[in-house]
């Protein structure tokens, strides 16, 4: 059941966020990583978004320059877990505006944070579009407030 | 200190891997530095852990920096937690030590005032949480599954799901707030609710019982979501909330498996969502598939089976590569219950085998597999033969395995079968695995009537192409058996060219094999003895005397094996009246379903005349046991391992060593097969004409002499007593079902010394067997040795043991006897 991993993979096969819902040892992510980007980035664009790779099955997804690739149970539905791939996708986008690469390579934390937000234990936790983003701005705004407040301590107003 | 983007910019600056390495190094050395300060500041943590991030993200070494994120977590400011507990989910798993210095802070976040602390904390306890962490939380997150709150209400209950299946006795705290959440209002909650429902069931049958009375409540909440107009929040492209509708889907599966009443209550909702759901894009394919996996599960009646099917079917013919792959991957479930179905849109899937999809390639042939039936055999294997043609490498072994055993269990005619085979050794010949092979050897062997057939064909194709080894191997040994079949020609069928084939052009083949570079040992093993076989076969003087000379090259060989064939087949030379005899064609071996034993290990065809003089004795200790025409000289008693496979009891009816008078007549056991008989007189000095014939009994006892027993321990059981030599054999079993047997060697003369004894040993073929070496071959009047053995997989008593035991003993020369054994049942 669930998702295992999500990694997201830039067209030369560099990492650039990788989540794991799966206790496995450095050296396994190490060779999982390794051995699906090569799968993955060797696929041609017409191809179907599953490959097989030991005992999981990986769905797949290119959007732009960035690969975002998902283990998943083989027993799981590959279908549906393209639409969660494109959820994150859909959210990001609205969240950083038209989302490209550099935004995630730079501010790598939100797309974990909005992740979060979306997976728990690899399982999606809330399909409400809104919610999610509700969320991660509410939590912004508190991290801003604080920061904003903590200026005007610095300075001695308060 | 640099800031995270500066960090970042400097890294993707990096013209080359070096530049990137030293970067990288001197960032992070300076943030083991920056953690040595003990900066009180937040702000400077905070920038070092996201930079530590970072370089996770890379793919370096973050160990350094646990502690720090640990340290955040503890910080009151929501900032410091959000990143905290970021670090502490990517850089820690249940298996770290530091883990158990999270509990505090979980605990207190649990009950924080915050929803999002609370959140957090809820998040990283459902990704990383350990056994001892679930027996600690869990009553927090069991008081947060109740809460107003829906966004904690859902957080909560992915939780408990992790807690249950780290602690599974934990589960009767949550069952009656779970219940809760099915009846739910929002979505969110029901989702994760759903989802916790689902991996309780699917862990412990008991669950299933528990949560069934839900399942017209579920069928309420998807008829909703079907039936309900567009509502924005929850709608993907026309589709309301197709996570929950795949979530429930999953859930009446898990509930209705095996159980009519609930199947008949989801019956309807299934036939709705199945019709009404609109398949033109992936989320709606996406609900249809989940639908179809239920209804394929579930008591569904026919009708919605067929919908189900039919469903599958339209997915076959759907352009998106991604559908047809979902299609060819559920049909093979379909196959067992609704073959006719399936079978239907046997040219799809055919069809789907020229894919230039490896993942579809790869689940299309698993499903021509399941297709394959008398009816359509032909049909089938000719895709089958064409895609062989043209498939990747890693497919050939399963391809040729599964072609040949579907050949052998559907074939029309024999002829048909030998074609097939034949087309796959020429397409496939390195991919062939030997007990393919050797099933195709045997069925040449026993279809007298295609033999000639066989021998021409396999020799023409030899003659094309010399690159395929298993065709090689079976030419090799057809064009040696067969020879003069070859030779006299004619009666080969229809259309087939008649080639007249010259006696110089058989030998020619062989030695141009023996001699190329595709010429692998074992195929040398092969050619050796053919051509030895050829010279009974043919009447030319010049090319026999080519043969003898080929022969003699090799008897030089630095492979100890080619090396004993060729000098062994090159003194048979000399005895002229008995190589024929000893070369006479082999009886036809009983049939047996092998192939249908893939899995299995065969044993490895080996030629004749082996005495195990450089490997560990294996299967043609066997080979020698059940030919029973051994010849004398001291069999060496290294000893080893002997794995005597399956298979090896299993040739038929021969009696080893019953009357009949030629030693080659009576092989007949598959092993023999590869087996020529090898040139001296067999020494037998066995009393046991009276053996029985069926080959898998082993109960005539032998040689039961008197045998004082053993002081102590298990009682020795005599096995032989002859020529003042006398074996026991002590045995010791363990619950497993492993014996441990000593045998005891004893020379019990007076004056005579007894040489170079060695016993082997075969088993039933349920059994295996470790032979351990000899502790002295030597025997001086009076002296002992022992040998130790195992044999495992024996069910209980009485085992059975057929046994060889050779010794030299002067005056008496060399002794070669077989001894039946059964264990006397106290």
């Amino acid at each position: 059941m669930a998702i295992r991993y999500l990694i997201l993979l830039s067209r030369q096969g560099k990492v650039r966020l990788s989540k794991w819902f799966i206790t496995v040892s450095q050296k396994e992510k190490t060779k999982v990583l390794r051995d699906v980007a090569q799968l993955v980035l060797a696929r041609r664009t017409k191809m179907c978004n599953f490959l097989e790779y030991k005992d999981v099955k990986v769905v797949y997804r290119r959007y732009a320059s960035l690969f975002f690739v998902t283990g998943i149970d083989s027993t799981d539905n590959e279908l549906i877990t393209l639409e969660i791939v494109h959820r994150y996708v859909e959210q990001m986008d609205k969240y950083y505006g038209n989302v490209c690469e550099l935004d995630i390579i730079f501010n790598f934390q939100k797309a974990y944070f909005i992740l979060d937000e979306l997976l728990i234990a690899g399982e999606i936790q809330e399909s409400s579009k809104r919610t999610v983003l509700m969320c991660i701005s509410q939590q912004d705004a508190i991290e801003d407030s604080e920061a904003h407040h903590e200026g005007l301590v610095r300075m001695g107003f308060q | 200190m640099s800031s995270l983007k500066q960090f970042i910019r400097a890294v993707r600056s990096a013209k080359t891997l070096n530049d990137e390495r030293g970067v990288i190094q001197k960032e992070s050395a300076a943030i083991r530095a920056s953690f040595r300060e003990e900066s009180g500041d937040s702000n400077v943590r905070r920038n070092n852990v996201a930079k530590l991030l970072y370089l996770f993200t890379l793919g370096e070494r973050t160990h350094f920096g646990q502690i720090e994120c640990l340290k955040l977590l503890a910080s009151p400011r929501f900032a410091d937690k959000r990143l905290g507990y970021l670090g502490t989910m990517l850089l820690l798993d249940e298996n770290q030590e530091v883990l158990t210095l999270v509990t505090n802070s979980l605990k207190n976040d649990l009950e924080h005032s915050n929803q999002y602390v609370v959140g957090l904390a809820l998040c990283t306890l459902g990704n990383i949480a350990s056994t001892e962490m679930a027996r600690d939380l869990f009553q927090e997150v069991e008081n947060l599954l109740s809460t107003a709150n829906p966004y904690i209400r859902r957080k909560a209950a992915i939780c408990a799901m992790r807690i249950i299946r780290k602690v599974p006795d934990l589960q009767e705290h949550f069952i009656d707030k779970t219940k809760l959440l099915l009846q739910d209002r929002n979505h969110g909650v029901l989702l994760c609710g759903i989802t916790l429902v689902t991996d309780l069931c699917l862990h412990d049958p008991d669950m299933v019982h528990e949560f069934r009375p839900f399942t017209n409540a579920l069928v309420r909440h998807l008829k909703s979501l079907t039936s309900s107009g567009y509502a924005p929040e929850h709608d993907v492209t026309g589709i309301t909330d197709p996570f929950l509708q795949v979530k429930i889907l999953r859930l009446l599966r898990v509930l209705g498996k095996g159980d009519a009443e609930v199947s008949e209550q989801i019956n309807d909702i299934l036939a709705q969502v199945a019709t009404n759901t609109d398949s033109t894009k992936n989320v709606g394919n996406s609900i249809l598939y989940e639908s179809v996996l239920t209804i394929l599960d579930i008591e569904a009646d026919s009708g919605l089976r067929v919908l189900g099917v039919n469903i599958l079917g339209k997915f076959l013919t759907n352009k998106d590569n991604n559908i047809r792959y979902v299609a060819l991957n559920t049909l093979i479930k379909v196959v067992a219950v609704e073959p006719n179905a399936v079978q239907r849109h046997r040219n799809t899937i055919l069809d789907c085998l020229r894919d230039p999809d490896i993942s579809i390639r790869r689940r299309a042939l698993d499903l021509s597999f399941t297709l394959i039936n008398e009816n359509n055999i032909r049909v089938l294997i000719r895709e089958l033969l064409a895609f062989l043609e043209v498939s990747n490498n890693e497919f050939k072994p399963v391809l040729t395995t599964q072609i040949c055993i579907a050949a052998e269990r559907f074939a029309p005619t024999k002829r048909w079968h030998i074609d097939t085979v034949l087309r796959v050794l020429k397409l496939a010949g390195n991919y062939v695995k030997e007990h393919i092979l050797s099933s195709f050897i045997r069925l040449i062997a026993n279809s007298a009537e295609l033999q000639t057939y066989c021998v021409q064909k396999l020799f023409s194709a030899l003659k094309a192409d010399i690159t395929q080894e298993a065709l090689t191997l079976a030419g090799a040994w057809t064009i040696g058996e067969y020879g003069d079949l070859l030779l006299k020609g004619g009666n080969y069928e229809e259309e087939e060219l008649v080639v007249k084939v010259q006696e110089s052009d058989v030998v020619d083949i062989l030695a141009t094999i023996l001699s190329s570079a595709y010429s692998s040992q074992t195929i040398n093993e092969y050619i050796i003895t053919a051509l030895m076989k050829l010279t009974t076969r043919i009447s030319n003087p010049a090319q026999i005397e080519r043969v003898r000379r080929i022969l003699q090259s090799y008897t030089d060989s630095l492979d100890v094996e080619i090396q004993q064939r060729s000098v062994e087949y090159g003194n048979m030379f000399g005895y002229d009246d008995i190589r024929t005899g000893v070369l006479e064609k082999m009886p036809p071996p009983v049939f047996k379903e092998v192939s249908r034993q893939f899995e299995q290990q065969v044993t490895k065809p080996k030629g004749a005349g082996k005495r195990g003089t450089k490997k560990q004795i294996d299967e043609d200790a066997l080979i020698e046991l059940m030919g029973g025409d051994a010849a004398p000289g001291p069999t060496p008693s290294n000893g080893g391992s002997q794995d005597l496979l399956k298979g090896m009891f299993g040739g038929g009816d021969e009696a080893p060593t019953s009357s009949s008078p030629t030693p080659q007549s009576n092989l007949s056991s598959i092993m023999d097969l590869f087996n020529t008989p090898s040139p001296a007189p067999v020494q037998q000095q066995n009393p046991a004409s009276a053996m029985p014939s069926a080959a898998m009994s082993f109960s005539s006892q032998l040689g039961s002499m008197a045998q004082p027993a053993a002081p102590s321990g298990p009682a020795q059981l005599p096995v032989y007593d002859k020529n003042n030599l006398a074996i026991t054999l002590q045995l010791q079993r363990t619950a497993d079902g492993t014996v441990n047997i000593v045998a005891r060697f004893k020379n019990n003369g007076f004056t005579d010394n007894i040489s170079g004894v060695t016993l082997q040993a075969a088993v039933p073929k349920s059994q295996i067997l470790k032979l351990q070496p000899i502790s002295t071959a030597e025997l001086s009047p009076d002296a002992e040795a022992t040998q130790a053995m195992r044999v495992q997989g024996s069910k209980g008593p009485p085992l059975k043991l057929r046994l060889k035991i050779s010794y030299t003993k002067e005056g008496a020369g060399e002794v070669v006897d077989l001894v039946n054994w059964t264990e006397p049942l106290a």
